[in-house]
Protein backbone atom coordinates (compact mmCIF):
# COMPACT_ATOMS: atom_id res chain seq x y z
CA UNK A 1 0.00 0.00 0.00
CA UNK A 2 1.49 3.23 -1.15
CA UNK A 3 1.56 5.97 1.46
CA UNK A 4 -0.15 9.10 0.90
CA UNK A 5 2.75 11.13 -0.23
CA UNK A 6 3.25 8.41 -2.64
CA UNK A 7 -0.23 8.28 -4.03
CA UNK A 8 -0.23 12.20 -4.04
CA UNK A 9 2.71 11.82 -6.45
CA UNK A 10 1.11 9.05 -9.09
CA UNK A 11 -1.77 11.36 -9.23
CA UNK A 12 0.02 14.02 -10.22
CA UNK A 13 2.07 12.40 -12.59
CA UNK A 14 -1.45 10.64 -13.85
CA UNK A 15 -2.61 14.06 -14.50
CA UNK A 16 0.33 15.29 -15.98
CA UNK A 17 -0.30 12.86 -18.88
CA UNK A 18 -3.81 14.00 -19.63
CA UNK A 19 -3.11 17.72 -19.86
CA UNK A 20 -0.05 17.07 -22.03
CA UNK A 21 -0.94 17.15 -25.18
CA UNK A 22 0.93 13.81 -26.15
CA UNK A 23 1.78 14.19 -30.38
CA UNK A 24 1.72 10.53 -31.83
CA UNK A 25 3.73 12.12 -34.79
CA UNK A 26 7.72 13.07 -34.84
CA UNK A 27 8.65 14.35 -37.94
CA UNK A 28 12.85 14.69 -38.65
CA UNK A 29 14.30 18.09 -39.97
CA UNK A 30 14.33 16.43 -43.68
CA UNK A 31 10.61 15.26 -43.41
CA UNK A 32 9.57 18.54 -42.78
CA UNK A 33 11.62 20.44 -45.21
CA UNK A 34 10.63 17.98 -47.39
CA UNK A 35 7.35 18.26 -47.07
CA UNK A 36 7.14 22.41 -46.79
CA UNK A 37 9.34 22.07 -49.66
CA UNK A 38 7.25 20.83 -51.93
CA UNK A 39 4.36 22.20 -51.22
CA UNK A 40 5.72 25.58 -50.86
CA UNK A 41 6.38 25.32 -54.73
CA UNK A 42 3.00 23.73 -55.58
CA UNK A 43 1.99 24.42 -58.94
CA UNK A 44 -2.34 25.87 -58.74
CA UNK A 45 -3.02 22.83 -61.01
CA UNK A 46 -1.47 19.85 -58.84
CA UNK A 47 -4.92 19.63 -56.88
CA UNK A 48 -7.47 19.81 -60.06
CA UNK A 49 -4.41 17.02 -62.04
CA UNK A 50 -5.07 14.60 -58.64
CA UNK A 51 -8.87 15.00 -58.21
CA UNK A 52 -9.24 14.34 -61.94
CA UNK A 53 -6.24 11.35 -62.03
CA UNK A 54 -8.72 9.95 -59.08
CA UNK A 55 -11.96 10.09 -60.67
CA UNK A 56 -10.57 8.63 -63.72
CA UNK A 57 -8.39 5.98 -62.42
CA UNK A 58 -10.43 5.06 -59.56
CA UNK A 59 -14.16 5.49 -61.32
CA UNK A 60 -16.26 4.43 -58.01
CA UNK A 61 -15.32 8.02 -56.50
CA UNK A 62 -17.38 9.69 -58.76
CA UNK A 63 -20.13 8.36 -56.56
CA UNK A 64 -19.79 11.43 -54.30
CA UNK A 65 -19.88 13.70 -57.05
CA UNK A 66 -23.41 13.39 -58.98
CA UNK A 67 -23.94 17.66 -59.28
CA UNK A 68 -20.55 17.70 -61.14
CA UNK A 69 -21.97 17.05 -64.21
CA UNK A 70 -20.13 15.71 -66.89
CA UNK A 71 -17.94 12.83 -66.09
CA UNK A 72 -18.51 10.39 -69.20
CA UNK A 73 -15.43 9.95 -70.09
CA UNK A 74 -11.63 10.45 -69.24
CA UNK A 75 -11.78 13.85 -70.87
CA UNK A 76 -14.74 15.49 -69.60
CA UNK A 77 -13.51 14.92 -66.32
CA UNK A 78 -10.08 16.56 -66.75
CA UNK A 79 -12.26 19.48 -68.67
CA UNK A 80 -14.98 19.87 -66.18
CA UNK A 81 -14.91 23.11 -64.13
CA UNK A 82 -16.70 21.82 -60.82
CA UNK A 83 -13.66 19.05 -60.70
CA UNK A 84 -10.89 21.60 -61.33
CA UNK A 85 -12.61 23.89 -58.88
CA UNK A 86 -12.86 20.99 -55.90
CA UNK A 87 -9.23 19.77 -56.80
CA UNK A 88 -8.08 23.12 -55.86
CA UNK A 89 -10.41 23.05 -52.77
CA UNK A 90 -8.97 20.09 -51.83
CA UNK A 91 -4.76 20.96 -52.09
CA UNK A 92 -5.74 24.04 -49.92
CA UNK A 93 -7.20 21.46 -47.25
CA UNK A 94 -3.41 19.89 -47.75
CA UNK A 95 -2.21 23.48 -47.43
CA UNK A 96 -3.62 23.83 -43.85
CA UNK A 97 -1.96 20.51 -42.83
CA UNK A 98 1.34 21.35 -43.61
CA UNK A 99 0.72 24.85 -41.94
CA UNK A 100 0.04 22.52 -38.29
CA UNK A 101 2.07 19.66 -38.74
CA UNK A 102 2.75 18.96 -35.36
CA UNK A 103 -1.06 19.12 -35.13
CA UNK A 104 -2.73 17.41 -37.91
CA UNK A 105 -5.16 15.73 -35.99
CA UNK A 106 -6.64 18.88 -34.35
CA UNK A 107 -6.33 20.82 -37.47
CA UNK A 108 -8.55 18.28 -39.50
CA UNK A 109 -10.98 17.09 -36.45
CA UNK A 110 -13.89 19.63 -37.95
CA UNK A 111 -13.04 18.11 -41.34
CA UNK A 112 -13.04 14.66 -40.32
CA UNK A 113 -16.67 15.08 -38.79
CA UNK A 114 -17.88 16.69 -42.30
CA UNK A 115 -16.48 13.61 -44.37
CA UNK A 116 -17.98 11.33 -41.51
CA UNK A 117 -20.91 13.35 -40.73
CA UNK A 118 -22.40 15.05 -44.10
CA UNK A 119 -20.43 13.81 -47.09
CA UNK A 120 -20.22 10.30 -45.91
CA UNK A 121 -16.90 9.52 -47.58
CA UNK A 122 -15.89 6.06 -47.48
CA UNK A 123 -12.67 6.58 -45.52
CA UNK A 124 -10.52 4.23 -48.60
CA UNK A 125 -11.35 6.91 -51.05
CA UNK A 126 -9.03 9.17 -48.86
CA UNK A 127 -5.99 6.34 -49.52
CA UNK A 128 -6.54 6.52 -53.52
CA UNK A 129 -6.48 10.49 -53.62
CA UNK A 130 -3.38 10.25 -51.70
CA UNK A 131 -2.09 7.74 -54.79
CA UNK A 132 -2.92 9.88 -57.30
CA UNK A 133 -1.72 12.64 -55.23
CA UNK A 134 2.00 11.00 -55.19
CA UNK A 135 1.69 9.98 -59.19
CA UNK A 136 1.34 13.46 -59.71
CA UNK A 137 4.16 15.34 -57.88
CA UNK A 138 6.20 11.98 -58.97
CA UNK A 139 5.78 13.09 -62.79
CA UNK A 140 6.61 16.77 -61.80
CA UNK A 141 9.36 16.41 -60.17
CA UNK A 142 11.16 13.38 -62.32
CA UNK A 143 14.14 12.33 -60.27
CA UNK A 144 14.41 14.84 -57.99
CA UNK A 145 11.30 12.72 -56.43
CA UNK A 146 14.07 10.68 -54.57
CA UNK A 147 12.83 7.53 -52.68
CA UNK A 148 13.66 8.97 -49.44
CA UNK A 149 11.50 12.45 -50.35
CA UNK A 150 8.75 9.77 -51.42
CA UNK A 151 8.88 8.42 -47.86
CA UNK A 152 8.57 11.77 -46.07
CA UNK A 153 5.68 12.93 -48.76
CA UNK A 154 3.52 9.57 -48.14
CA UNK A 155 3.99 9.66 -44.46
CA UNK A 156 2.96 13.04 -44.39
CA UNK A 157 -0.29 11.82 -47.04
CA UNK A 158 -0.44 9.13 -44.30
CA UNK A 159 -0.98 11.00 -41.16
CA UNK A 160 -3.83 13.49 -43.14
CA UNK A 161 -5.43 10.12 -43.99
CA UNK A 162 -5.70 9.05 -40.69
CA UNK A 163 -6.73 12.50 -39.12
CA UNK A 164 -9.24 12.49 -41.59
CA UNK A 165 -10.59 9.08 -40.32
CA UNK A 166 -10.69 9.85 -36.69
CA UNK A 167 -13.55 10.99 -36.22
CA UNK A 168 -15.56 8.71 -37.82
CA UNK A 169 -17.75 6.16 -35.60
CA UNK B 1 -12.11 -5.69 -63.49
CA UNK B 2 -10.61 -7.40 -66.40
CA UNK B 3 -8.88 -6.21 -69.23
CA UNK B 4 -11.17 -4.41 -71.90
CA UNK B 5 -9.81 -4.69 -75.55
CA UNK B 6 -8.67 -0.70 -75.02
CA UNK B 7 -7.01 -1.43 -71.94
CA UNK B 8 -5.03 -4.42 -74.02
CA UNK B 9 -4.18 -1.46 -76.50
CA UNK B 10 -2.66 1.20 -74.45
CA UNK B 11 -0.99 -1.65 -72.39
CA UNK B 12 1.22 -2.68 -75.65
CA UNK B 13 1.81 0.79 -76.68
CA UNK B 14 2.55 1.56 -73.54
CA UNK B 15 5.30 -1.09 -72.58
CA UNK B 16 6.53 -0.08 -76.12
CA UNK B 17 6.90 3.32 -75.14
CA UNK B 18 9.59 2.33 -71.79
CA UNK B 19 11.16 -0.60 -72.87
CA UNK B 20 13.75 1.15 -73.93
CA UNK B 21 13.90 2.49 -70.25
CA UNK B 22 12.76 -1.08 -68.54
CA UNK B 23 15.40 -1.34 -66.67
CA UNK B 24 15.56 2.08 -65.33
CA UNK B 25 11.78 1.81 -63.85
CA UNK B 26 12.49 -1.55 -62.49
CA UNK B 27 15.48 -0.28 -60.50
CA UNK B 28 12.97 2.98 -59.27
CA UNK B 29 10.21 0.87 -58.26
CA UNK B 30 12.23 -1.94 -56.54
CA UNK B 31 14.48 1.02 -54.56
CA UNK B 32 11.18 2.24 -53.63
CA UNK B 33 9.65 -0.55 -52.24
CA UNK B 34 12.90 -1.23 -50.15
CA UNK B 35 13.39 2.40 -48.62
CA UNK B 36 9.33 3.84 -48.49
CA UNK B 37 8.13 0.26 -47.04
CA UNK B 38 11.25 -0.75 -44.80
CA UNK B 39 9.15 -3.98 -44.08
CA UNK B 40 10.00 -5.52 -47.62
CA UNK B 41 13.91 -5.40 -46.48
CA UNK B 42 13.00 -8.40 -45.16
CA UNK B 43 13.18 -10.51 -47.94
CA UNK B 44 16.40 -9.53 -49.25
CA UNK B 45 18.25 -10.35 -45.55
CA UNK B 46 20.87 -12.35 -48.18
CA UNK B 47 22.19 -8.64 -50.11
CA UNK B 48 24.47 -6.78 -48.22
CA UNK B 49 23.89 -3.46 -50.23
CA UNK B 50 20.05 -2.72 -50.35
CA UNK B 51 20.42 1.09 -51.11
CA UNK B 52 18.51 2.63 -53.97
CA UNK B 53 20.19 2.00 -57.44
CA UNK B 54 22.95 -0.31 -55.99
CA UNK B 55 23.88 -3.12 -58.35
CA UNK B 56 22.07 -5.80 -56.97
CA UNK B 57 18.74 -3.59 -56.62
CA UNK B 58 19.65 -2.88 -60.54
CA UNK B 59 19.46 -5.68 -62.05
CA UNK B 60 16.77 -7.34 -59.86
CA UNK B 61 14.88 -4.68 -60.95
CA UNK B 62 15.73 -5.23 -64.27
CA UNK B 63 14.60 -8.97 -63.63
CA UNK B 64 11.00 -8.22 -62.30
CA UNK B 65 10.80 -5.96 -65.25
CA UNK B 66 11.33 -8.40 -67.92
CA UNK B 67 8.45 -11.15 -66.28
CA UNK B 68 5.92 -8.13 -66.52
CA UNK B 69 7.33 -7.80 -70.00
CA UNK B 70 6.58 -11.48 -70.87
CA UNK B 71 2.83 -11.20 -68.67
CA UNK B 72 2.43 -8.13 -71.44
CA UNK B 73 3.21 -10.84 -73.97
CA UNK B 74 0.49 -13.41 -72.29
CA UNK B 75 -1.91 -10.89 -71.64
CA UNK B 76 -4.97 -12.97 -73.39
CA UNK B 77 -4.32 -15.59 -70.62
CA UNK B 78 -2.07 -14.08 -67.42
CA UNK B 79 -2.54 -17.37 -65.32
CA UNK B 80 -1.33 -19.74 -67.82
CA UNK B 81 1.25 -17.46 -69.01
CA UNK B 82 2.57 -16.36 -65.59
CA UNK B 83 2.11 -20.41 -64.52
CA UNK B 84 6.00 -20.62 -63.63
CA UNK B 85 6.17 -17.46 -61.93
CA UNK B 86 3.38 -18.09 -59.69
CA UNK B 87 5.03 -21.36 -58.73
CA UNK B 88 8.01 -20.10 -57.60
CA UNK B 89 6.49 -16.95 -56.08
CA UNK B 90 4.42 -19.27 -54.05
CA UNK B 91 6.63 -22.48 -53.44
CA UNK B 92 10.18 -20.97 -53.03
CA UNK B 93 9.75 -17.47 -52.53
CA UNK B 94 6.46 -17.33 -50.20
CA UNK B 95 6.25 -13.31 -50.92
CA UNK B 96 3.25 -12.45 -48.76
CA UNK B 97 1.28 -11.10 -51.87
CA UNK B 98 -0.06 -8.04 -49.88
CA UNK B 99 3.40 -7.35 -51.12
CA UNK B 100 2.77 -7.04 -54.95
CA UNK B 101 0.39 -4.24 -54.19
CA UNK B 102 3.09 -2.31 -52.97
CA UNK B 103 5.83 -3.32 -55.91
CA UNK B 104 2.45 -2.21 -58.27
CA UNK B 105 2.03 1.50 -56.72
CA UNK B 106 6.01 2.18 -57.06
CA UNK B 107 5.81 0.65 -60.40
CA UNK B 108 3.21 3.67 -61.34
CA UNK B 109 5.35 5.95 -59.31
CA UNK B 110 8.92 5.45 -61.62
CA UNK B 111 6.45 5.05 -64.85
CA UNK B 112 5.12 9.17 -63.74
CA UNK B 113 8.98 10.06 -63.02
CA UNK B 114 10.25 8.59 -66.08
CA UNK B 115 7.33 9.34 -68.17
CA UNK B 116 5.24 12.14 -66.94
CA UNK B 117 3.89 13.31 -70.65
CA UNK B 118 3.21 9.35 -71.26
CA UNK B 119 1.87 8.37 -67.76
CA UNK B 120 -1.96 10.12 -68.50
CA UNK B 121 -4.50 9.24 -66.47
CA UNK B 122 -6.38 6.80 -68.91
CA UNK B 123 -3.05 4.67 -69.28
CA UNK B 124 -2.60 4.92 -65.70
CA UNK B 125 -6.07 3.24 -65.22
CA UNK B 126 -5.02 0.68 -67.99
CA UNK B 127 -1.99 -0.25 -66.55
CA UNK B 128 -3.02 0.11 -62.87
CA UNK B 129 -5.56 -2.93 -63.74
CA UNK B 130 -3.16 -4.97 -65.86
CA UNK B 131 -0.76 -5.16 -62.69
CA UNK B 132 -3.31 -6.02 -60.63
CA UNK B 133 -4.65 -9.13 -63.06
CA UNK B 134 -0.70 -9.77 -62.58
CA UNK B 135 -0.79 -9.60 -58.99
CA UNK B 136 -3.95 -12.05 -59.44
CA UNK B 137 -2.62 -14.38 -61.75
CA UNK B 138 1.24 -14.20 -59.82
CA UNK B 139 -0.79 -15.16 -56.54
CA UNK B 140 -2.72 -18.36 -58.29
CA UNK B 141 -0.48 -21.32 -56.76
CA UNK B 142 -0.24 -19.99 -53.25
CA UNK B 143 -3.12 -21.82 -51.74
Amino acid sequence: MLSLQQQETVHFFILLIYLTDVNMVAWTDFERETIQSIFGKIDEDVGPAAFSRCLVVYPWTQRYFGRFGNMGSAAAIQANPMVAAHGKVVLNGLQKAVKNLDNIKGTYTELSVLHSETLRVDPDNFRLLADCLTIVIAAKMGADFTAEVQAAFQKFLAVVVSSLCRQYY
Amino acid sequence: MSLSVKDKKIIKAFFGTISSKAEDVGKEALSRTLVVYPQTKTYFSHWKDLSPGSDKVRKHGGVIMEGIANAVENIDDLSAGLLTLSELHAFMLRIDPANFKIINHNILVAFAMLFPGDFTPEVHVSVDKFLSQLALALSEKYR
